[in-house]
């Protein structure tokens, strides 16, 4: 067997692809969650960013993972309010909303980041924490599965458990239920006294916790440092994993796994004689392809005409 | 119509003057002495010959990718991949200027087809998943401008790079290819000739033409403009190879005019920098130069301070954020609106 | 300071003061408007089309701030600045438009913002309880677990007067509530309204159908041009008054068709056995249909049975799943609707906001969207602006367009001359068919009068149109003959209109009586079908 197939079908493989999944999962829930409120989140992509370097900084100067984290968490939020500020009451066009964070985010961050540390690239000089990995009992000593989800950094197992709660949170309680009659007929909400608005604003700030979750991930989990640009697309990619899986959190985890594993896939391929910048293109491609696949399929069956 | 106009500016006006006093308390955070970093900031581009040319060349390439980004979103669509496609554009200018051998101005022209043409690839991939499968250009466009970065930093690395320089760069083009440079003090060359060209060729095609008309009827309303009979799959497509071409072109430009050989690592960011003027140029070409000379001027000035002063470039995103939000924020200064609209009605009122 | 109000004998429930609503634009929707109603009334709010009817219970509902004015309920000042404040007050409204998420099921909507919960989870059983009780309560019958987007229009509306009475209002407001409903329908929905007002509820009844008005109302309030013009006791006005005093003039309520020619024309129009699925429903079912030169086919229904799929169909919008269609001899089956219209094809859409106009764009830019690429207004390549403007100036006489210049943007003229803006471009272009889609929706009597003018003009030069309506008064004092649509069906075909009840119709409307299928076509096409 050829050495990068036995390696697809190693437990570790699988282990890794849940590693490398887990912040597209988080960013695409968050993605999900906006859009059933009725707004597209195309900011995920900024939320992350400024939620991994707010991390690193917050841990480094506490000395704490978990405050790290909350930092992050805190700095999604208001991203989240930002955007619903500028789009829901100042009548922003999400889309250009979304592009004005994301621009903010990209190099904000890095202003940021030479004023704290000194230095545009990474942040290696800053004393940050990572957030730990867990053994989970029993589960850890059956075999392969345990080599899979037995030992993961505590944030993917939040990931996996998130995916549950926003299921049952937009499907089973009253929010949930007025948050997608919000995003399917304001109007309707509106007239029946639900403040769209408020239920938007709260729609984004959880999106934006989630997708500060995910950055988080990247930065204090992932790797231990943050560098520049370190989500390349992440936040995108987590769109069309929404689009991918119906709009629905379980979906999404699937669609997030399909691109977990391309991901993975290409950290694996490094090894091989091809080109670095063909394989750190697999995603991204994967992406495109299916995006496409996908629409074309939605279009036959919904015969959906141009919007 | 007038009120309009005049409303539109003072908007625009006031959004700039928030987002320069949002930059300066920023500056004030991390700054030992801020007044004297954000005056770098304002007057740097005006301290040397050097400096203002430096400025003007910044807007060539910037007047490219508003251009670009201002006919894709005439028509409507959210393509974020003039980055890319500048990127490949100038790639593939790189490789025509190596590798080609011809007479100089034949050479140029060559060279400049060269990266329309690739450019022109890089907005037809979006255009085709959506017009023939309604895949999001959005999110298309951005897969595709990493997928344009990773292939172009393979063809440099691998098949065009120089192996006596020190640093990864390519081959020098050839000196055909060149367009040439006015004067030794400053950079500004002959592509802006070429640039004039096409603000006046997007222009003309926008307002004047049949296929400009269906873009812009097809940005207005796509049910109209279905409705009326135009083929808004085809327009949508046409629009984004279009906005590709201009942007692979700005990108050829800017090899051909500046650089000579190619040494970027990373997309220099001139494509999102192009929605920003679409914005303040409202879509129309003829605005598009003087937003992308205002731009080139915020950027300028932000190097200038980083260079003089304790307070890193990137400051100036902050402030082209804000300008994107306030700019395109329809409440902003609504009411104020509003309340001239009421005057002006009870005006009439009491005049009949 | 302002004045309290008077307490009166007859006790105003409701009392709206001096409201004055200027919109962004510039329109003055009203101005200085007084209204009074008495608890325990149905009192009906008149006026044409654009009266201001719908903006002042938008005010009232707190869905629009007014610019001035003070509302007053049971003689208390109230500030109502969110539909929250008006249902806390007992206001509930029945929106023209269906205020109902189409996914969530009855129930759902029923109790949506306030809903029964266990904690933070909802308590579905306990809404579907809740949505029973109060059907038993006031008769009226809704499936709580039925989805919204699987139940009729009549269902629909039921669902909007539940919502609005399981907040407990005493004040309803409907909101021309009959526009959708069949005959039969808009009879029930009036049994129930009086049994409400039997229970001690008041309702606003908004609409310009002065017959229901009459047969419904204890009084009216007349709007005309954002003023109030006088509210008067029903029984002591007539139909007539009223019209005078929502026009300013007597009416001619009814258009005069168009005279048949002594030969029968060519046929322009042919769809035979028409099919469409959407959504898993079966949309169009099997409809034939021609349309010869020089009449008018008119199609009655209830809106949603297949009218607006078929206008699409026809038009190249949407594609068909099985089917032909033939325009003046020409397969456009499957066709884009360019090469449809390039057949002699023109279409007055039921949406003129959504596809008539790009609101944004100009007068002149509206009118040459189907000729953008045709002599004289271009070359094939480059636009002549001298004949953009030419013809924008040309039409603008033509059809009598209100505007300041043909560089005024379409969107800051009124609903009548927009659709006068539709008009002019799609029969300027000597069309051999037209597809009129609710051609008179939503504009003033005046502009109505001209639109019917055009058309019978149109046909009596010979064009071919097909006539699409839910005011059935109109579609049948217009076509020369007559098919009735039901679930995506054509049930029923008349070839003389003239005599026909409108009570007849209504049955086939509402599917309780049908013709032969057989028989409509082969009575329709004259000849049986090869």
């Amino acid at each position: 067997m050829h050495p990068l197939l036995r390696a697809v079908f190693s437990a570790s493989f699988a282990a890794s692809i849940l590693r490398v999944t887990t912040p597209v999962l988080f960013a695409s829930l968050g993605a999900v969650v906006a859009d059933l409120s009725g707004v597209v989140n195309i900011a995920l992509e900024g939320m992350m960013l400024i939620s991994a370097l707010m991390g690193v900084i917050a841990s480094a100067f506490t000395g704490s993972a978990w405050v790290g984290f909350l930092a992050g968490v805190a700095s999604g939020i208001l991203m989240g309010l930002v955007l619903g500020y500028f789009h829901l009451k100042l009548k922003t066009n999400v889309i250009l909303a979304g592009i004005a964070l994301n621009l903010l985010a990209a190099e904000g961050t890095v202003f940021l980041l030479y004023a704290v540390a000194h230095d545009k690239g990474v942040s290696s000089s800053l004393p940050s924490k990572v957030m730990p990995e867990i053994q989970i009992p029993i589960i850890k000593d059956i075999p392969v599965i345990g080599a899979i989800i037995g030992k993961q950094n505590v944030l993917t197992y939040l990931a996996l458990i998130a995916v549950v709660m926003i299921y049952l949170f937009l499907y089973k309680t009253s929010f949930g239920l007025r948050l997608r009659a919000v995003g399917e007929n304001p109007d309707a909400a509106d007239s029946v006294g639900i403040s769209v608005h408020k239920v938007q604003f709260i729609a984004l700030a959880l999106s934006g916790a989630l997708a500060g979750m995910g950055g988080v991930h990247l930065s204090m989990g992932y790797v231990s440092w943050f560098s520049r640009n370190m989500t390349s697309g992440r936040g995108f990619i987590a769109l069309a994993a929404k689009a991918l899986g119906r709009n629905h959190p379980i979906g999404a985890f699937l669609a997030s796994l399909l691109f977990g594993f391309t991901d993975a896939l290409s950290n694996y391929m490094q090894s091989l004689r091809v080109p670095g910048e063909f394989i750190q293109m697999i995603p991204y491609v994967v992406t495109l392809v299916v995006l496409a696949v996908y629409s074309g399929r939605q279009l036959k069956s919904g015969r959906s005409s141009n919007e | 119509m007038r009120r309009n106009a005049w409303f539109e500016l003072l908007r625009t006006g006031v959004a700039i003057a928030a987002a320069l006093i949002i930059g300066f308390i920023v500056t004030s955070l991390v700054s030992e002495s801020p007044a004297e970093a954000f005056g770098y900031f304002l007057k740097g581009p005006f301290t040397s010959i050097r400096r203002f040319g430096s400025f003007l060349e910044a807007a060539v390439p910037l007047t490219f990718t508003g251009l670009a980004v201002s006919l894709v979103f005439s028509a409507g669509q959210f393509n974020m991949g003039a980055e890319g496609q500048f990127f490949i554009g100038a790639v593939a200018a790189t490789a025509a200027g190596i590798f080609l051998d011809l007479p100089p101005v034949i050479h140029t022209v060559a060279c400049l087809a060269a990266g329309m043409v690739a450019g022109a690839i890089g907005g037809f991939i979006p255009g085709i998943l959506k017009a023939r499968w309604n895949a999001s250009e959005l999110v298309a466009s951005l897969m595709l401008n990493y997928v344009f970065l990773k292939l172009g930093m393979y063809l440099i690395t691998y098949h065009l790079r120089d192996p006596s320089a020190g640093a990864l760069v390519s081959l020098p083009l050839k000196e055909s290819s060149w367009l040439p440079q006015f004067t030794r003090t400053t950079k500004l060359h002959a592509g802006v000739f070429v640039m004039f060209l096409v603000v006046f060729a997007c222009y003309y095609f926008l307002y004047r033409t049949s296929k400009g008309y269906e873009a812009r009827m097809t940005g207005q309303n796509i049910s109209f403009a279905r409705y009326s009979g135009i083929p808004v799959l085809k327009v949508m497509l046409l629009i984004q190879v279009l906005g590709g071409a201009v942007a692979g072109l700005g990108g050829a430009v800017e090899m051909l005019g500046i650089y000579r050989r190619f040494q970027w690592q990373a997309s220099p960011g001139y494509g999102f920098d192009g929605v920003i003027i679409a914005i303040l140029a409202r879509n129309n070409p003829l605005l598009v130069p003087l937003a992308a000379v205002f731009l080139a001027y915020l950027r300028v000035g932000a190097d200038v301070m980083a260079m003089y002063a304790d307070v890193s470039a990137e400051m100036v995103s902050i402030i082209q954020a804000v300008i994107i939000l306030l700019v395109t924020a329809e409440a902003f200064l609504a009411g104020y609106r509003h309340r001239l609209t009421l005057k002006e009605v009870k005006q009439r009122a009491s005049a009949s | 300071m302002r004045a309290q109000a008077q307490p009166q004998a007859t006790d105003p429930i409701l009392l709206m003061k001096g409201i004055t609503k200027v919109y962004p634009n510039g329109l003055v929707a009203n101005s200085n408007v007084t209204f009074e109603v008495r608890k325990g009334e149905i009192h009906a709010l008149v006026g044409e089309n654009g009266a201001g009817k719908t903006t002042l219970m938008k005010v009232l509902f707190g869905l629009e701030k007014p610019d001035e004015g003070s509302i007053f309920i049971k003689g208390e000042e109230v500030r109502i600045s969110s539909p929250n404040d008006a249902i806390r007050y007992g206001v509930g409204m029945v929106h023209q438009h269906f205020m109902l998420a189409p996914s969530l099921t009855v129930a759902e909507n029923i109790v949506l913002g306030a809903e029964p919960r266990k904690g933070i989870w909802f308590d579905r059983k306990r809404a579907e309880q809740v949505c029973k009780e109060l059907s038993e309560k006031y008769g009226l019958h809704a499936e709580p677990a039925a989805k919204i987007k699987d139940v009729p229009v009549g269902i629909r509306q039921r669902v909007e007067i539940l919502k609005a009475l399981m907040r407990g209002s005493d004040i309803l407001v409907l909101d021309e509530p009959t526009a959708v409903l069949t005959p039969q329908e808009t009879d029930e929905l009036f049994e129930a309204l009086k049994s409400l007002k039997a229970m001690g509820h008041t309702i606003i009844f908004i609409s310009h159908k002065l017959r229901e008005v009459k047969e419904l109302s204890d009084r009216v309030t007349v709007l005309r041009s954002g003023k109030v013009i006088g509210t008067r006791d029903t029984d002591q006005v007539t139909v007539e008054e009223i019209s005078r005093m929502m026009v300013g003039r007597d009416v001619v309520l009814k258009p005069m068709r168009p005279k048949a020619t002594g030969t029968r024309g060519e046929v322009r129009l042919l769809a035979k056995n028409l099919n469409l699925v959407q959504d898993g429903t079966q949309v169009l079912k099997d409809v034939t249909l021609q349309v010869r030169a020089g009449e008018i086919l008119g199609i009655a229904g209830v809106e949603g049975n297949g009218q607006v799929e078929l206008a699409e169909v026809i038009t190249g919008l949407s594609p068909c799943d099985s089917g032909e269609i033939w325009v003046c001899g020409q397969d456009a089956t499957g066709k884009s609707p360019g090469e449809i219209r390039d057949m002699g094809l023109s279409h007055i859409p039921q949406d003129r906001m959504i596809f008539g106009v790009a609101s944004n764009a100009s007068i002149s830019e509206n009118l040459i969207s189907t000729r953008y690429d045709k002599r004289p207004v271009s070359n094939g390549f480059s636009l002549d602006i001298k004949a953009v403007a030419k013809l924008g100036q040309d039409l603008i006489s033509r059809f009598g367009i209100k505007a300041s210049s043909a560089q005024q943007a379409v969107g800051t003229l009124s609903g009548g001359n927009i659709q006068k803006v539709v008009i002019a471009r799609e029969f300027s272009t000597e069309p051999k068919v037209i597809i009129a889609n609710q051609p008179t929706r939503g504009i003033d009597i005046g502009a109505t009068e001209s639109v019917h003018k055009y058309l019978v003009d149109a046909t009596e030069s010979g064009t071919a149109v097909l006539l699409v309506s839910a005011d059935l008064t109109e579609v049948m004092s217009l076509s020369n003959r007559l098919i009735v649509m039901y679930e995506g069906q054509v049930v029923a075909y008349f070839d003389e209109v003239q005599g026909l009840e409108e009570e007849e119709i209504g049955l086939y409307m509402l599917g309780l009586k049908r013709q032969e299928p057989d028989e409509v076509t082969a009575s329709m096409m004259g000849r049986p079908v090869e």
